[in-house]
């Protein structure tokens, strides 16, 4: 799992089946230091409640689908939580 | 699996039931001269702390087998923590 950056949302009404109802954001992947790092993606939110500007933690590849109510669906990237806080040593 | 340093841990409320339960940890992914490759956010069955070397499952099936789920959205679990490594024969130093 990795540490992303909510930037916004996409609405599509056409969609695989499978797919109704799963709002799908925009996110910015993120170092361990917060720092943008890589390409941004489109990924489901398996908890409902994430939003713009939030900081979330994301799953990828096959297990994506596996935090949605519908397990065999398209969907590669997938975010199963929101950060309060991440606690690294001091380096 | 990788070999990595547990560098944090990360604190999360609202998330998936499953991960509810566990405990997150922000893991240094290391190659094999043991500088860090990357990071990635596991979840943790040994009680491994800030600064342990841990070896790191990162498999969807494995992952669910050990942790007793049919289905669920994990991936990457600290499954071990690592007293010595050998590399070429030599000892390396655990930091």
């Amino acid at each position: 799992m990795q540490l992303g950056r909510v930037l916004g949302s996409v609405v599509a009404t056409e969609k695989a089946p499978g797919l109704e109802a799963i709002r799908l954001l925009i996110v910015q992947p993120l170092d361990k230091a917060g720092q943008p790092s890589g390409e941004t993606l489109v990924a489901a939110d398996a908890v409902s409640m994430a939003g713009a500007g939030e900081l979330v933690y994301f799953v990828a590849s096959r297990e994506a689908a596996e935090a949605l109510p519908e397990r065999f669906v398209p969907v590669d990237h997938a975010i199963v939580g929101i950060v309060d806080d991440v606690n690294l040593e001091e380096e | 699996m990788k070999v990595g340093r547990v560098a944090g841990t990360v604190i999360s409320t609202i998330n998936i039931p499953l991960l509810e339960e566990h405990r997150l940890l922000l893991c240094d992914v290391h190659d094999v001269n043991g500088i860090p490759s990357g990071y990635t956010i596991a979840v943790d069955v040994v009680d491994a702390g800030v600064g342990d070397t841990v070896l790191i499952l990162d498999e969807g099936s494995s992952a669910r087998q050990i942790l007793g789920l049919d289905h669920g959205a994990v991936r990457a679990v600290v499954v071990g923590i690592v007293d010595q490594l050998v590399v070429d024969g030599r000892v390396r130093a655990i930091t």
